[in-house]
């Protein structure tokens, strides 16, 4: 049966285009792969070329024709043994219509607000493991934690190792891996050259392949010239590839501000790594729940961006002494209950809510504090219920206010408990300039507890 | 190792400056052939396609370069990996992934590799070592560098293959994973393909240095040129280089001097070079006409060739039947594969 050769697109975009030129005649023998004809458009010039082989049998479009529709027949092609008395035969094309016809005008949409097609999945977080009564609890920094995290995981599963700038033999920038080279040897924990961009995708790859690599960046702030990896591949490629390859990795380090050390040393990238979906972003206040959380996020099938902080390194805190203490990554925890207001905040965040909720206290002003743990999926119905309680809240961040945290957590409260809410949910977060170096205009540059008091008596109207 | 050879200004102009490769058997030659004969047909279906409009957004096709995949694939073993950038139906259609699975996902339905989630540039297979399809020019390599990695950290014997382009040979990443895979001793082979044109941007424009199997040099790394016109010449260096992976004594690179004769994609003007450039190589160089030439003067009837087309397109047909009649994913799709 004869083919229809039909005008084609340069682009999704392209609706119609001008037939410039035939380069074969009626009659003419053609060839899989020959340039038969040359069509354009404002833009662009393009060849058509046959993918069929056989005889043209009858040009359709004549040259110099403009504005020819895509998906027009603009010749048939005679297979061997036709003739033109089967051109008759040449059936009708069946027209593909583009998604963009079919979907509905833009005046049904303005109607009303459209239900969404379906709703999206609530993440159920689960609640902390029971520690049970007599367990002995062991006090340890925080950067011990953390290391206790790594080496029972990497006993337990042979699948993980560490990798990163002086993890090794150095023990660690800021000592989070010590001894872990000692125990596991060289063949598991592996210092790399400074080349973040280089072995965040190693450690992607390695990953996709079945490995469970935790990627150590010396600071988050040098995780910028990976974040390509990070996002591009690790985050998305079990969606890209319809949940057949995922890719089980941690990249820690600490995050935000540090002491003195300046712009490009100093950010909080709490909100870019929460805004992707895909990533699970968790950071921690206190030892128990880094120890926890970092084992929970060693065994999560998913990229998780663990977001620890230098200054809280040396800070000390009980840790239950468990064979196994890990705690469900997406469940935040309420660390003071409180009717008056709700302050919720994260890792070094939590420093200033707690020291303002003492200060409020003195003056009668019962604060509920809590310590989200994980930005994604964030425990919503934490927040939730305790603004439902108090209708007041403030949101403590060291990130810039901008799109930040804090800014999503007073939309979802504004979603979901708007008529609870008695004043407007306050934001206290970092000032919107590069951390200054100068040790005054850094301390000013940082949120404090003296402005999250003051964020609290405001919704108090105090 | 022997020395790269010296650069040649294109992969016309090198043909006679090489010795002969190996010669195939006839039952090598006709497997080439029908696998090159099968990316080629189904590249210029997709390309049909995409001017009807059955496919969206980007479409890189592989045509004129299949001596690359088809060669480099029959010198892997069960096992070996394989990743790419976003040129990569050829990829995928060498490892044996089904041409049905292939078309559907390029036309964004339910029984594509990805569900339809993935497109043209993002498919992937673990039952076949393929490990994708991946849009950002570069990325693939350190990924494939990792690949290598967990190889080596599981003391098995398989060896990576990366595949990227000339253009992406000028990415930062890839000096950074050139790097820790010579360190290291990781077995991956880095395919450069150079088809001469980083989109619309000849290697001469964009290359301080043009002989790419001489990038890997400051670390030590081995490199070959190699016309990857001709499907018996990439297979050898291909034996060479994986050997000397599996060996455990790191990574390989080859550069494959090859061309393609459409576009960067479906919406290229082709502005960057003349047509009687592309029809040179095409009438001089053609992979499957020097194996078709070949198989020919070996006395295989014009008719048994004819059959093996014949098989081939009806492949490629079912799988734009199939694609353009499987239904797009189902509305609940949107919201599954972010987590697992």
């Amino acid at each position: 049966m004869p083919i229809q050769v039909l005008m084609p697109a340069l682009s999704p975009t392209m609706e119609k285009g001008n037939l410039a030129k035939w380069l074969k005649k009626e009659g003419e023998p053609i060839k899989s792969g020959d340039v038969i004809a040359e069509i354009e458009t404002d833009k662009a010039t393009m060849e058509v070329e046959a993918t069929d082989e056989g005889t043209l049998g009858k040009i359709l479009i004549p040259e110099g024709t403009a504005d020819v529709a895509v998906n027009t027949p603009i010749a048939t092609i005679l297979a061997d043994g036709e003739s033109a008395a089967d051109l008759a035969k040449a059936p009708a094309p069946a027209r593909q219509e583009k998604a963009a016809e079919s979907a509905p005008p833009a005046a049904a949409k303005a109607e009303a607000p459209q239900p969404k097609a379906a709703p999206a999945p609530q993440a159920v977080a689960e609640p902390d493991p029971e520690v049970p009564a007599g367990t002995e609890m062991v006090t340890q920094t925080i950067r011990e934690a953390l290391r206790d995290a790594m080496a029972e995981e990497m006993r337990r599963d042979a699948d993980v190792f560490v990798m990163g700038e002086e993890v090794a033999e150095y023990q660690g920038a800021y000592k989070v891996t010590q001894g872990l080279l000692q125990e596991f040897g060289a063949r598991r924990v592996i210092d790399t050259p400074i080349t973040e961009h280089g072995f965040a995708g190693v450690g992607v790859g390695a990953a996709m392949a079945g490995l469970k690599p935790i990627v150590e960046f010396m600071t988050f702030n040098f995780a910028m010239q990976a974040i390509d990896q990070i996002i591009n591949s690790a985050a998305k490629t079990l969606y890209m590839s319809g949940g057949q390859m995922g890719c089980s990795i941690v990249f820690r380090g600490p995050n935000g501000a540090a002491a003195r050390v300046a712009a490009q040393h100093s950010q909080d990238y709490s909100s870019w790594y929460s805004h992707v979906p895909g990533l699970k972003v968790v950071a921690p206040y206190s030892a128990a729940d880094a120890k926890g959380l970092l084992k929970a996020a060693i065994r999560d099938p998913n990229p998780v961006i663990f977001l620890e902080n230098e200054v809280l390194y040396g800070h000390s805190g009980p840790v239950p002494k468990l064979a196994d203490y890990v705690i469900p990554i997406g469940k935040a925890r309420i660390v003071r209950s409180g009717s008056h207001v709700t302050i919720i905040s994260w890792s070094n965040g939590m420093t200033y809510a707690l020291k303002a909720a003492d200060e409020l206290a003195k003056d009668g002003i019962e604060a509920e504090v809590i310590d989200l743990r994980t930005l994604r999926p964030m425990d919503t119905e934490t927040i939730i219920n305790s603004v439902k309680k108090t209708g007041r809240a403030v949101t403590v961040e060291e990130g810039w206010a901008q799109s930040g945290v804090g800014a999503e957590i007073a939309a979802r409260i504004m979603e979901n408990a708007f008529d609870y809410l008695d004043a407007p949910v306050a934001r206290v977060s970092g000032k919107d300039v590069p951390m200054p170096y100068a040790s005054n205009l850094e301390k000013l540059a940082l949120p404090s507890a003296a402005e999250v008091v003051e964020a609290a008596k405001a919704v108090c109207y105090r | 190792m022997a020395a790269p050879k010296k650069a040649a200004a294109s992969a016309a102009q090198d043909k006679t400056n090489r010795s002969s490769p190996p010669e195939f058997t006839r039952e090598q030659e006709l497997k080439a052939l029908r696998d090159m004969l099968l990316i080629r047909r189904f590249e210029e279906k997709a390309g049909q396609l995409y001017g009807m409009g059955a496919i969206g957004g980007f479409c890189h096709l592989y045509i004129g370069q299949e001596a690359v995949v088809v060669g480099m694939q029959m010198a892997l073993k069960e096992g070996d990996q394989v990743i790419t950038g976003y040129r990569d139906h050829g990829h995928m259609l060498a490892t044996g992934m089904e041409a049905n699975g292939v078309m559907a996902e390029l036309t964004g339905r339910r029984g594509g590799y990805s569900k339809g989630k993935g497109g043209s540039m993002h498919m992937f297979s673990k039952e076949k070592h393929f490990y994708g399809g991946h849009g950002i020019v570069g990325a693939q390599v350190s990924l494939g560098t990792g690949l290598a990695f967990a190889n080596h950290y599981r003391g098995n014997d398989n060896v990576s293959v990366a595949y990227f382009g000339d253009g992406a040979a000028n990415q930062g990443q890839v000096y950074e994973s050139f790097n820790m895979a010579e360190l290291w001793k990781l077995p991956v082979v880095y395919v450069i393909e150079n088809n001469r044109y980083a989109m619309g941007t000849a290697v001469s424009r964009a290359s301080a240095q043009q002989d790419f199997s001489k990038r890997g040099a400051s670390f030590n790394i081995p490199g070959k040129q190699v016309d990857g016109m001709d499907v018996r010449a990439v297979k050898a260096a291909g034996e060479e280089a994986v050997a000397w992976c599996r060996a455990g004594k790191g990574p390989y690179i080859l550069e494959m001097q090859t061309y393609r004769y459409r576009g960067h994609s479906m919406s290229d003007p082709a502005k960057y070079r003349t047509r009687e450039e592309v029809e040179k190589v095409r009438h001089d160089q053609d992979p499957i006409e020097q194996v078709r030439t070949r198989l020919l003067a070996a006395k295989v009837s014009e008719a048994d060739l004819k059959a093996i087309d014949a098989e081939v397109r009806d492949i490629v047909n079912a799988s734009a039947d199939f694609a353009q009649h499987d239904p797009e994913p189902d509305a609940a799709e949107l919201w599954t594969d972010v987590y697992r």
